[in-house]
This record gives structure tokens, C-alpha cells and sequence, in this order.
């Protein structure tokens, strides 16, 4: 009882100190810049009615309550070319012409193009300061009679099925999905041509299309209730990553299995080699860091250390798990080391990953990227 | 009993969304801004909604719903002050108002004729808002069964209505809905990503025109430079006159004939495509059917009046059935509205199936908001009637530069480019020349709303039903022809073949006179150069693509089609023929359509190169001191007054302006820079 009780104290003690140790760190570079009666822009590249900007908006007077001089802080949309648009426009834009009173947020399609070289694609992600990144999970179901045919794990059954699948596009998200099922040996046809995730659940509800999958808060809010019904039946999570950047369960959805698992279940699904770390790639880029707040290239370290304790300092509100659980789900909010961390891990993918996922679109969809 | 445990909530619970002060605040609003949209002829519930489309982003759905409703349910009442006191129909929707309100007015029962027309009017809404309440409740299990094939066909139901809307030439009709599809595929295909009259070095295109830009362009821009151009001086304004009670009195004396038309506005709005244009000519034909002594219609018969007054606000509620339920446009405005929708909030509302399925609370708050926006509308009409009235006096030389002002921030905010008021330019020099040769705008537009979903629902329901047929040939039929799809071919089939027999007498847009031969013989070339430009590009899709190029090909193809059929038909017929149909022949314009435009093109030059605040006060002034003739100081006035309005709702909203040449070199505060 009593050595329990010292070993809490002492654990308590360390990340009490671990957590100094981080503010006054975040400090250290720095005075830091005061922004009051300023106005910061923060820019996102897609249209007001998408998942990034709903994280925005939740961000958005949080940031501005914890920025030095309280500034007003104004979410900016410039969609267009799949985001492309806003982040070639972000390229171009230098830390002295707004001296901290411009971020810019990008997302997983940011993030994809970039990856796979598209053409288009005039950013790099290596120029700018990464001040916060957000992840998400992602959670595959089925309809009950086909997930009735999985043997625990085990998909292997459900190879004899035709699926059909509401896609955006194999270049985008999607590709996460669509690769996994293929390596799981599963027959699934893409049906393009939908305008969000929203509406692959809809084609699902009307029995039209028999698998899906959504990130985690549109799970919450659309799928469960169909689980509730009967009418959905979740597969599998895509899962998340721990300190040592290995998949484990996602703490949102606790109870159900990982696609490691199930494709560890299934034979014929290898979780090593080529495939796998294609998958693992781009599900890192996709998922644990999918949102991320950047300065425009050569921001100062002022700057960079301002914003990491803003938003250090909105992550440590009494409130923020209340706040945040149901808006952005149960995922890191990561910012200083771990942002950068996450940065890296987002984007610099293997060039064998890279080639592979280029291949296998060109071979399996016909999409050319250049 | 499920329809009714289902509906009674939902029916309580939109009354609970609606039944709050702020959002009773923003239907007034809406009410009071549609009042002064309807009251300026001409200006209809098109124009009234795709000026509030900029303000729908992110907004309250339920807030916006009211801004909008009350805009939409309020133009048919208040479009009878230009129509009874003019002499000019204040919208589409109430042509037939004037021809007994107008003599009535003469006679000095100006106020007897109000009052019966709002009486009517405020009657006629509310039996829309309550058919719409049934029609839900009844048809909503028969939607929530719709999947692809059954959308699909619904889509292919509403685009083949266009052939009617044309009136006299239905082959214009299919042209111009051709057209409009074919503006719909500009950009990224959905299915495969490829390009369809774009290039990446014009990243601009590669999204496609938006629906702000296209409304505004084809519908507002046309008639307010119509307008513009016929700057017309109205001074034999009638005055009101007694009266109030009589009217109501008068109309309580023909009720049946109020609810006989109302009934027939509400099965007219139902049809997409017909909606408020044709109404109120049928209401009024059934009018002097029914009444005995004939003889005095058009010289003040106030059952001349009770009668299409009845039917056009009793035709917004049927409109909405096919907009709620389907995601089919029933008019133009509900084109405006459907795009609108799909703005608000986080953009987790579209009209259509999910919308029943989902957010019946909000689906049915519409339908109280309709209703409430009736009584408003009607109530603030007869309070306010003087006021109103005076409205109509205003030089329309000093609204159109504010409206232009308006038009081009809300176009701007679609995309925050310069190319915005570009494309706004451009879109509204097409929707002029459609207006001057009388090609259906309504049949345009439905067409470039409804192109999207009819490409990804083709697509996606082949994709679909070739892997049924795999699975066995029986699944895949039951999956094409369902009941459902089997009903809705049959209606389509009926409503095209009778709708083509009775469309010689619709004008849709009123008669137009015909001309020379010459002027609507180039734009039809125009028309086609432009379509067998995107056929070719179209065809020059890879294979690995080919998903998108089906579409935009079969599209075109039909269109280019109906153009050569019409090309044809231009050589063989004489000039005097419907074909040639030319507004310039009638409209006695006291300025030319070029000098009009040129100073919309100075404001959008001037735009590019110092940005939008500085080009706008130079336009204002200059508009307002030289075309207007008005004393330097009434302009300067004006200007300050523009924008400072603009400023504050680009500051309240948050929103940048145009930036120009000027503001690249150098470093201005807002809004200037």
C-alpha cells in the first residue's frame, strides 16, 4: 500500500516535471511575439462544409484566447483542386510579408498528392514550421450477413463476395481502404463519383453498396446507430500509433480488432514486406497525423515557439477533453517534438512505398499521376 | 401506423426550431428584403436567393432556412405592386394579376385590388404549405426506398420537363438544357479525375462554375441590365385609393374559386419545370371560365385578380415537393435553392431522400416557415403598403449599381478569385443573348444543376447493376426495374407527350416578337461552335477514363442534334416564325445593350488593377454622376454610402475583397488591400 502509493507520487512527479520541462522548452527559444489587435488568417483549402473545417472552427477561438495579445483569429477557405490550390498558394507566401498572423491547415489529401508526386503539386512540406497535428482512425464495417461469414478475424470467407464500395477517388483517402481490403484477398469494386464519406454511408444504408468505412468521428455520429440497429456491423479499425510508431488498438474504438490483426488472422495477408509498408506509409500519412498547422516558410523561431504554447496551452484547459471528445474524437493533439515527429512520419514515405502505391494504381485503376 | 409516430415528432420538434425569436427574426428579414426584391419588376425569387447565397456558408441551417423561406414565399405577394400599380408584372408569377389589377388601379380601387390579391395570396400559401405537409407524410416512405436507378430516373423526369418550358420552340429548350449540362461537366470529371474543357494552367476551371456565378449570371445580370437599359421613368404611379375591407370582403365572396386555384397552383408547382410562369395564366383561364358574366375581365373584374393570386403562392408549396423530395429543381429559384441548402451549416443537410430520412425536424420546419412567411409577408403588405408602393418609384438607374455592387461580392465569395467576376461577366453576356432570343434560362439552369447528379448517378447505377447481373441476371433487373423506376418511366413518358401538346401555348416568358433573321441565326452558331468544341474535347478522353467522357459526349451529342435541327429549320422557315424570336424588336431600350455592359466591364477592368474597393467607388461615383445625371454631391453620397455597406457585411462575414494589380505591388490595409 505504501510503496504503491510512493511509486504514484513519484509518478506523478515525473510528469509533472516532464510537463515543466516541455513549457519552459517551448519557451526557451524565445520571447515569443505579441499579436494583440492583430488578426490572424488561418487558411484552409477546402471549402467551409468539410472536416477541416469544422476542426478549424473548434480551434479557431480556442487559439485566439491563447495567443499573446489575444488576436482575433478568422478561418480562411480557398478550396479548389483538392486542396491543391490553397497549399501551392501557401508555398508562395513569406513569413516577413505576415509577420505570424497567417497558419495554414492542411489535411490528408494535402498530404497524398504530394506523396505521389502529382504533377500538380507545387508545395513542399519540408519549407514550413509545423505548429500542432491532429490525427483521427478510420473504422471499416459491413452489412450483418456478410459480417457474420468473418471466422472471428478471419476474412478469407468473404472472398467469394462482389463488394461494391462508394469511393472518392483512389488517389485520395480512399486508397488506405481500398488497398487494405485488396491485401485481405477481398473483391472490391470502387463505385467513383461520390462527394464525401457521407454519401458512401448512404449507399451503403440503401443496400447498394456492401462495404464502407469512415474516420472516426462521422463513425460515431453516422454508423453507430446503424450498429445500434443491426443494419451495420463494424470489421475492423485502421488503428493508431503508439510512442514507437507501431499499430495498436485505436483508443476510441477500444474493443474492436485492427486491420494488423485481421490481416494477421487472415492467410494470405502478410503484415511485412512491400505491401504491408506501403499500407503503413500511407495509413500514417492518412490517419495519426491528418491535420496539421503550419507558419509559411522561414517563420521565426519567435513565432514557432508562440504558437507551440498557444496551442500547448489549449490542450492543457480543464475543459479540452470535454470540449474536444466529441468534435475531433479521442486522438493526439501533438505539438512541438511530437509534431515534428508526426510531420516526418506523415511525409517521408519510403520511396518503395511510393513507387509501389504508384504501381498498383496505374495497374489496378488506370490512374496516371503524371 | 409508423408514418404517423414519425411524423408527429418531427412535426413538433421543427415547430420547437422555428418557434424561436432569433429565427422568427431572420424570417422577417427574409420577408422584408423578398418584399423589396418582388416589388422591383422583374426581380423575382431567382435573383432574391442567389443574392443570399454568399451569406449561406456555414450558417444555422434553420436560420438560413428562414432568411430564405421568407424571401421565396414572400415575392408572389409582393410582386403585385408593380403589376396593380404599374402595370408591369412584378415577377413571372403574376402576369395575369395585371390585366384586371392594373384597370382596377385606374379606377382608383388600387387598395380594393391589393387587398383581395393579398387575401388571396396570404390563402393560396397556406394550402401550399399544407398540401406540402400531407405530400410529405404520404410519399416519404415511398423515397426512403429510392436508390440509384430510382434517382436517376427522377433526375432524367426533371430534365425532361425542360422541353416544355420553352414554350414555343421545344427544341430550344432541349438545346439550352443541353447547354446548360454541358456548362454543368466543365472541370473534373467525378469518376476519373480527367479534365473536360479545362486546362491546369487555368486552375480556375478545373472546378467547375459555380451555381452562385451561374444564377447570377443567367437570370440577375440579364434583367437588371434589361432594366438598366429601359431606365424607365415611372410617374403615372396610381395612387392606392380606399378600400382595404372591400377587397378582403371580395375575396371572401369568391373563396371556392380561391381554393379552386390554389389547387391548381399547387399541382402546377408539383411539375418541375413548369412552376410560377405559367400558373397564373391557367389560374386566370380557369377565373373566366368559371364566372358567368365575362364581360368585364380586363376592365377591373376582381375575380380576375383573386385568381392567379391565389395559385402563384399557393404554387411555392407544391415547388418544394419535388425539391424536398427528390432533389429535383421544381423553377429556377428552387435550382438556387437546392445549391443554397448545401451550404448551410457543415454542409450535412441535402435535399433529396437522406433529407427525409435524416433531418425530417428540419424538412418539416420549411413547411411552418413557408406558412409563417405567408402571414408575415401578407401582414407587412397591407401595414406597410404606402411605403411599399413608394418603392416602386425609385429610378431603377440608382439601384442597379448597388445591386451590381452586391451581385459581384456575393460572386466573389464562391471562390475568393478574380476569375470569380470573370466568369460572372461571362455567364451574364450568355444569359442575355438566351434572353434577347428567347431561349429558356429556367431550362438552362435546370439542366446545369441537374447535369452532376445525372452523370454520377448514370455512372455509379451501371457500375452497380453490372455487378448485380454478375451475380445473377434476375438480381440485376430487379435492381434496374424496380416498381418504383417502372412508375417513374411511365410519368415520364405521360408528362413529356402531353406536356409537348400543350407547351405551343405556354409562354413562359411572355410572347416575344420576332426578327431578322440574322442576329438569332449567329448565336445559334455560337451555341453549336461551342457545343462540338466540348464533344471533341470530350472524345478526347483516354479509354483508362472513359468514365467520364460517356457523358459529356451523349450530352453534347443530343444538343449539337437539336442545334442543327434548329439550323435547319431557321433556313426553311420565314422570319416572322417563333424561331427568331427577339426581345431587341420590342423593348423600347433608351440605351444601347453595349454601352450598358461597358461599364460593368470598366468595373471589373478597373477591379483587376486597383482591386475591388477602389474600382467600386470610382464605378458608384461615375455611375451615379454621369449615367444616373445626378449632382455631385447625391454621388459622392451614394458612393460613401455603397461602401460603407459593403465593407461592414465583408466585415461582418469576414470576407476579403478582389485584390488587383495594385494591391500586388503594394501593401494596403483593409479593405483596400
Amino acid at each position: 500500500m505504501g510503496i504503491s502509493k510512493t511509486t504514484r507520487r513519484v509518478a506523478m512527479g515525473l510528469v509533472a516535471a516532464a510537463a515543466a520541462g516541455l513549457a519552459s522548452g517551448a519557451t526557451a527559444g524565445g520571447h515569443g511575439i505579441d499579436l494583440s489587435g492583430k488578426t490572424v488568417e488561418w487558411v484552409i483549402p477546402f471549402s467551409e462544409t468539410g472536416g477541416s473545417a469544422k476542426w478549424a472552427n473548434f480551434y479557431a477561438p480556442l487559439l485566439s484566447e491563447a495567443l499573446p495579445g489575444n488576436p482575433t483569429v478568422v478561418v480562411k477557405f480557398m478550396p479548389g483542386a483538392g486542396s491543391t490550390k490553397g497549399a501551392n498558394w501557401f508555398q508562395e507566401q513569406k513569413y516577413e510579408d505576415s509577420e505570424g498572423t497567417l497558419i495554414f491547415g492542411s489535411s490528408g489529401s494535402t498530404q497524398f498528392p504530394y506523396l505521389l508526386g502529382d504533377p500538380r503539386v507545387r508545395y513542399e512540406y519540408n519549407d514550413w514550421e509545423v505548429v500542432l497535428a491532429s490525427g483521427t482512425g478510420g473504422v471499416a464495417y459491413l452489412p450483418p450477413d456478410l459480417a457474420g461469414q468473418m471466422d472471428g478475424m478471419d476474412a478469407s470467407a468473404l472472398r467469394e463476395t462482389d463488394f461494391i464500395y462508394g469511393s472518392q477517388g483512389a488517389t485520395r483517402l480512399d486508397l488506405v481502404p481500398l488497398l487494405a481490403w485488396e491485401m485481405l484477398g477481398l473483391n472490391v469494386e470502387p463505385v467513383f463519383g461520390i462527394k464525401g464519406r457521407g454519401d458512401g454511408r448512404l449507399m451503403f444504408e440503401r443496400g447498394e453498396a456492401n462495404i464502407d468505412y469512415q474516420t472516426s468521428s462521422s463513425y460515431l455520429k453516422g454508423v453507430t446507430p446503424l450498429v445500434e440497429d443491426g443494419t451495420a456491423v463494424p470489421m475492423m479499425s485502421w488503428g493508431a500509433l503508439d510512442a514507437d510508431g507501431n499499430i495498436v488498438r485505436d483508443p476510441t474504438f477500444p474493443d474492436m480488432p485492427t486491420f494488423k490483426e485481421v490481416c494477421e488472422a487472415t492467410e494470405g495477408c502478410e503484415t511485412s514486406g512491400e505491401q504491408w509498408d506501403a499500407w503503413k506509409a500511407f495509413f500514417i500519412a492518412g490517419f495519426p497525423a491528418q491535420k496539421m498547422v503550419f507558419l509559411p516558410a522561414g517563420a521565426s523561431e519567435d513565432a514557432k515557439v508562440t504558437y507551440t504554447a498557444a496551442f500547448e496551452a489549449v490542450k492543457a484547459r480543464a475543459d479540452f477533453a470535454e470540449i474536444s471528445g466529441g468534435r475531433l474524437g479521442k486522438y493526439p493533439q501533438m505539438t512541438g517534438e511530437a509534431a515534428t515527429g508526426a510531420l516526418a512520419s506523415a511525409t517521408q514515405v519510403p520511396q518503395a512505398a511510393k513507387d509501389f502505391v504508384t504501381g498498383w494504381l496505374q495497374e489496378r485503376y488506370g490512374v496516371s499521376l503524371n | 401506423m409508423e408514418v404517423i409516430s414519425v411524423a408527429l415528432p418531427a412535426l413538433s420538434d421543427a415547430a420547437g426550431l422555428i418557434l424561436q425569436p432569433i429565427v422568427l427574426g431572420y424570417l422577417v428579414l427574409g420577408v422584408v428584403m423578398g418584399l423589396c426584391i418582388g416589388v422591383f419588376p422583374g426581380l423575382g425569387g431567382i435573383a432574391g436567393l442567389s443574392l443570399l447565397l454568399p451569406f449561406m456558408f456555414g450558417m444555422d441551417p434553420v436560420l438560413g432556412l428562414a432568411l430564405m423561406i421568407g424571401m421565396v414565399a414572400v415575392v408572389p405577394t409582393s410582386d403585385t405592386f408593380a403589376s396593380v400599380l404599374m402595370g408591369i408584372p412584378g415577377s413571372s408569377a403574376s402576369q395575369a394579376t395585371v390585366l384586371d389589377g392594373f384597370p382596377m388601379a385606374k379606377k382608383g380601387e388600387a387598395a380594393r385590388a391589393l387587398s383581395a390579391a393579398f387575401a388571396s395570396s396570404l390563402f393560396g400559401g397556406l394550402v401550399g404549405a399544407m398540401f406540402l405537409t400531407v405530400f410529405i407524410l404520404i410519399a416519404r416512405p415511398i423515397v426512403l426506398e429510392f436508390r440509384t436507378p430510382e434517382l436517376l430516373m427522377i433526375t432524367i423526369f426533371g430534365l425532361s420537363m425542360v422541353g416544355i418550358l420553352a414554350g414555343r420552340v421545344a427544341i430550344k429548350g432541349i438545346a439550352a438544357a443541353g447547354l446548360g449540362m454541358m456548362i454543368g461537366t466543365i472541370g473534373e470529371g467525378d469518376s476519373a479525375g480527367e479534365l473536360r474543357m479545362a486546362t491546369y494552367d487555368m486552375p480556375y476551371l478545373v472546378d467547375g462554375l459555380k451555381l452562385v456565378i451561374v444564377g447570377l449570371g443567367i437570370f440577375a445580370i440579364p434583367e437588371i441590365v434589361a432594366l438598366l437599359r429601359k431606365d424607365r421613368a415611372i410617374s403615372d404611379r396610381k395612387p392606392l385609393g380606399g378600400g382595404w375591407s372591400a377587397g378582403v370582403r371580395d375575396w371572401f365572396a369568391n373563396i371556392w374559386l380561391s381554393v379552386r386555384c390554389s389547387i391548381i397552383g399547387v399541382i402546377v408547382g408539383v411539375i418541375p419545370g413548369l412552376g410560377g410562369s405559367v400558373v397564373d395564366w391557367i389560374a386566370y383561364g380557369h377565373a373566366v371560365q368559371t364566372t358567368k358574366d365575362k364581360s368585364k375581365f380586363g376592365q377591373g373584374e376582381v375575380r380576375g385578380v383573386i385568381g392567379p393570386e391565389s395559385s402563384n403562392n399557393a404554387k411555392e408549396g407544391g415547388g418544394l415537393v419535388p425539391t424536398l423530395l427528390f432533389g429535383i429543381p421544381g423553377s429556377g429559384s428552387m435550382a438556387i435553392f437546392i445549391g443554397a441548402i448545401a451550404l448551410l451549416g457543415s454542409g450535412n443537410i441535402e435535399v433529396g431522400p437522406s433529407m427525409l430520412k435524416n433531418n425530417l425536424d428540419i424538412t418539416y420546419a420549411i413547411v411552418w416557415l413557408l406558412a409563417l412567411a405567408n402571414v408575415v409577408g401578407t401582414l407587412i403588405c397591407i401595414a406597410a403598403s404606402g411605403g411599399i408602393a413608394r418603392l416602386t418609384t425609385i429610378p431603377f438607374s440608382l439601384l442597379a449599381p448597388f445591386l451590381f455592387m452586391i451581385i459581384a461580392f456575393a460572386a466573389f465569395q464562391s471562390g475568393q478569385d478574380i476569375m470569380d467576376l470573370v466568369a460572372l461577366f461571362a455567364i451574364g453576356l450568355l444569359g442575355i443573348m438566351m434572353r434577347r432570343f428567347d431561349w429558356s434560362r429556367p431550362a438552362f439552369l435546370i439542366g446545369f444543376v441537374l447535369s452532376n447528379p445525372a452523370e454520377t448517378y448514370a455512372n455509379q447505377a451501371v457500375q452497380i447493376a453490372q455487378s448485380r447481373f454478375r451475380k445473377s441476371f434476375e438480381d440485376g433487373i430487379d435492381y434496374i426495374f424496380s416498381p418504383i423506376v417502372i412508375v417513374l418511366i411511365i410519368i415520364t413518358v405521360i408528362s413529356v407527350v402531353v406536356g409537348l401538346r400543350q407547351a405551343k401555348t405556354i409562354m413562359a416568358e411572355g410572347a416575344v416578337e420576332s426578327g431578322s433573321k440574322r442576329a438569332p441565326l449567329i448565336f445559334l452558331l455560337v451555341v453549336l461552335g461551342y457545343l462540338l468544341v466540348a464533344f471533341t474535347n470530350a472524345a478526347m478522353i483516354p479509354d483508362y477514363a472513359a468514365a467520364d467522357r460517356v457523358f459529356p459526349r451523349f450530352v453534347s451529342g443530343v444538343a449539337i442534334v437539336g442545334c442543327v435541327i434548329l439550323l435547319v429549320q431557321m433556313m426553311i422557315r420565314p422570319e416572322t416564325h417563333a424561331l427568331f424570336a427577339d426581345r431587341e424588336q420590342e423593348e423600347d431600350s433608351r440605351f444601347g445593350l453595349w454601352s450598358t455592359l461597358a461599364w460593368f466591364a470598366a468595373l471589373l477592368i478597373m477591379t483587376a488593377l486597383m482591386g475591388f474597393v477602389l474600382a467600386l467607388a470610382i464605378f458608384l461615383f461615375a455611375f451615379i454622376r454621369f449615367r444616373a445625371g445626378r449632382s455631385t454631391v447625391f454621388a459622392a453620397g451614394y458612393t460613401a454610402a455603397g461602401i460603407a455597406f459593403i465593407c461592414s457585411m465583408a466585415g461582418l462575414l469576414n470576407r476579403d475583397f478582389p485584390a488587383g494589380l495594385l494591391q500586388e505591388v503594394t501593401t494596403l490595409p483593409w479593405p483596400l488591400g
